[in-house]
């Protein structure tokens, strides 16, 4: 790669279940692929149980802390639109925004509209997209378990995520395992039209 | 998974922290391990428990019953001269305290490392916001502290080699943010192990400790610490960084762990070089190095989370060193929760004032708003974590509600998936402490109820408490109602699994689980499945045992059998306990 980046923060926000920590995994290897330094942060638990998960994931020249710091996320996606005003802390002017056009209800809560979230959301950055990731997942693979990695692929192929393609697709073979391999390399394949 | 065997010296493949300690483990050849799973410090086993699943794997890999089983199993292996490995998060030290006492008294034979994971702001903590290095001058076991998974992996390998050395069992204590940080980690040559039986030589002089040898013990330990403290002062883990451009080399700051990395994130953030002295010792502590660092300086910031056990140290150092340093620490950070990168670079800022002003918001424009720093609301409520769908504890609360009217009914909670009854959905947990607590306490709720007034029950009180968590530190508890005639009801959750932290194997698990028998499994009895599906415990026997004479095993999506024994449960004189039995309903999807 040629003109490498210094530093790029990312975190990622969704609910538990959503594959997180799939999606981090790729990133990392794909980062590392392509000569860079990376660190991560997940958790683990019982956090994950349906609950709000976060995972931060930094690569660049010298990284040295694990976590994104507050305003300084360079990219966020977000697997369920509501949990992106979480990611809201870790961002500034310049971070872009990918969300996931999809509502998990909280209990006991009342859902915030696609249309109230993008407003909250442009109050910090301009760079709100949001992309109906598991309705085009679900209509061609009939699954939505791979929104994320359609995200992924939106961010890598639009040049929003500094990472090149092939490494990526390296990436997603290393990590996913073998019988679910082609689901989401077809999912992948999706972002691309 | 499959690269943590990868036969590559030299490459760097991306582990997680706690991968990496398996790695280390294997690249030194340990050949004893005993856990208990518990948050951050899980995928220790799990990695060790799916290696042990291979024919290939030499090693003894154990899921003991609960902390203390795990170091006492480790301290007969290395009695028995083997090299061995315990990890457990930071609640287990204290049900292993006993043990672990003495046994830094007799000092080890075969070396001996204990990774202890603690888990500031308690992620995965239900219980409280404990710091493991409290238990330093207390035992008086020497800690390290890594930073990042190749630390893992190095300090590992050298606190292994200080137990070797020194005759000591030693603490690796690590974090939530190094459990589970991933980086690239060069890999060294996992070792060739040519496995021999351990040997137990008598030697009471060491392994009994009694007066009046145990304070002779306590003398040579004293000394043993000293020497380390020796060791630690010459040590490349202890070591300097930075500061040799700085403009102002007054200023330093000292710290230790992930906090260290935050600290170099913070001053690359700010564009400043201050001297860093990084601790990889948290005891000893090389205190020569420290007064060396601290000679020179005018004022030195101690990063570190949680109590300041490190800043006392420093305090006391700096009054032989440098008596009119400032030692700056919990002034500037908190003592509660981890410490975030934007907490550092403000405390930084604060630290070297000027610096900040007269450049830092121009160098850094993005910074200026970063200073305001948790200004940003969010404004959707929390999502709490909920029962899986199909989770049979849905079941539970079902027929709990059918059964009483909540409101008047105390409800004991424990450690374990359970603890969801807590959230406001359910409602249904008064009162929640330590690893098999709920039984206990009920005991003391029920007696104290009844005190003075000797009448029938003014209030019922139903307990919650999972499989493994009772066999964990139930069984006391239940025997102690038994002795002293108490009367809760108790609900042993039996999904069969370890579930909470990832569905690891427990003693009244079906012990061929993992070969011939898969089970989507909802039948109580047991003793129709025949040979190999039977549990190395069967709890209804020890419930039997202890002398509880109410006692049903129930499917609980068994509603009518449910509620109907909760109600005759609940008027019962005597202790009462329903085992609830159905497997987790994740562990069942991954047998099948």
């Amino acid at each position: 790669m040629t003109n490498k980046i210094k530093e790029f923060n990312i975190v990622i926000v969704g609910v538990g279940g959503q594959g997180l920590l799939t999606m981090l995994q790729i990133v990392a290897e794909a980062a590392l692929l392509n000569g860079y330094e990376v660190r991560t942060s997940e958790l683990h638990g019982l956090a994950q149980r349906g609950g709000s998960v976060e995972v931060h994931i930094r690569f660049g020249e010298k990284i040295f802390s694990p976590l994104v710091s507050a305003q300084r996320a360079d990219l966020v996606i977000a697997l369920e639109s509501q949990e992106a005003l979480r990611a809201g802390y870790f961002a500034s002017t310049k971070t872009k925004f990918l969300l996931n056009q999809h509502i998990i209800p909280i209990p006991l809560a009342k859902a915030l509209t696609a249309e109230e979230i993008l407003t909250s959301l442009r109050k910090i950055s301009k760079d709100v997209n949001l992309i109906p990731a598991s309705e085009i997942c679900r209509k061609a693979v009939a699954t939505d378990v791979v929104a994320g990695i359609y995200l992924l692929g939106v961010s890598v192929f639009k040049k929003i995520l500094p990472l090149e393609e092939d490494a990526l697709i390296f990436a997603i073979k290393k990590i996913i395992p073998e019988k679910y391999l082609e689901l989401n390399l077809k999912a992948l394949n999706l972002a691309k039209s | 998974m499959k690269d943590i065997l990868l036969d590559k010296p030299g490459k760097k493949i991306i582990l997680l922290g706690n991968e990496a300690i398996v790695r280390g483990a294997l690249e030194l050849g340990v050949e004893f391990v005993s856990t208990y799973p518990g948050t951050p410090a899980s995928e220790i086993g799990n990695t060790f428990f799916k290696l042990s699943q291979d024919k290939e794997y030499k090693e003894y890999f154990e899921f003991s019953v609960n902390e203390k089983t795990a170091l006492e199993a480790a301290i007969g292996a290395s009695f028995s001269g083997l090299k061995t490995l315990v990890a457990m998060k930071n609640f287990g030290v204290n049900v292993c305290l006993d043990a672990l006492m003495p046994f830094v008294y007799t000092g080890t034979k075969g070396p001996t490392v204990i990774v202890v994971a603690d888990d500031p702001s308690c992620h995965s903590s239900a219980q409280s916001e404990e710091n493991s290095r409290g238990f330093a001058n207390l035992a008086h076991i020497p800690i390290l502290e890594p930073a990042d998974p190749q630390e893992c992996k190095d300090f590992l390998k050298l606190a292994f080699q200080i137990s070797e050395k020194f005759k000591i069992p030693i603490i690796l204590r690590t974090t939530t943010r190094v459990n589970h940080q991933r980086m690239p980690v060069q890999l060294g040559k996992i070792a060739q192990l040519n496995l021999v039986a351990g040997e137990f030589i008598k030697n009471p002089q060491q392994f009994v400790t009694l007066p009046p040898r145990v304070l002779e013990m306590k003398k040579e330990l004293l000394e043993k610490i000293e020497k380390i403290r020796a060791f630690a002062e010459n040590s490349s883990v202890n070591l300097i960084d930075g500061g040799r451009t700085s403009i102002n080399k007054k200023a330093g700051i000292i710290t230790s762990g992930v906090s260290y990395l935050n600290v170099k994130e913070a001053l690359k953030e700010l564009d400043l070089d201050l001297p860093i002295l990084k601790l990889g010792f948290f005891y000893p502590l090389p205190e020569q190095k420290i007064k060396t660092f601290l000679r020179g300086l005018k004022k030195v910031l101690i990063v570190e989370e949680l109590e300041p056990y490190l800043e006392n140290e420093v305090a006391r150092l700096a009054k032989e060193a440098n008596c009119k340093l400032e030692v700056v620490g919990k002034k500037l950070l908190p003592e509660i929760g981890e410490l975030k990168p934007e907490i550092i670079i403000s405390a930084i800022a604060k630290f070297t004032n000027y610096k900040l002003k007269s450049m830092n918001f121009r160098s850094s424009p993005r910074f200026a708003t970063a200073c305001v720093i948790g200004n940003w609301k969010s404004k959707i409520p929390q999502r709490s974590p909920q029962f899986c769908p199909g989770c049979s504890y849905w079941s539970v609360v079902s027929a709990i509600k059918k059964s009483v009217d909540p409101a008047k009914v105390i409800f004991g909670g424990d450690i374990g998936c359970y603890m969801l009854f807590g959230t406001p959905a359910i409602g249904m947990q008064d009162y929640l402490s330590c690893m098999g607590s709920s039984i206990g306490i009920a005991h003391g709720i029920k007696k104290a109820l009844r005190l003075g007034s000797g009448q029938a029950d003014s209030q019922k009180l139903i307990t919650f408490i999972g499989d493994s968590t009772f066999l964990h530190a139930g069984i006391p508890a239940l025997i102690n109602t038994i002795f002293n005639k108490s009367n809760p009801l108790i609900i042993i959750l039996d999904n069969q699994t370890t579930a909470m932290t990832g569905h690891q194997p427990n003693p009244a698990m079906a012990t061929k689980i993992n070969s011939e028998y898969k089970f989507g499994f909802t039948d109580p009895d047991f003793s129709a499945k025949g040979d190999g599906c039977q549990p190395a415990i069967i709890i209804e026997d020890i419930v039997r045992a202890c002398g509880v004479k109410n006692l049903k095993v129930i499917d609980p999506i068994k509603q009518e059998e449910f509620v109907s024994a909760i109600k005759e449960f609940l008027e019962k004189e005597e202790v009462s306990v329903i085992i609830a039995r159905r497997m987790c309903v994740l562990f069942a999807k991954s047998l099948k």
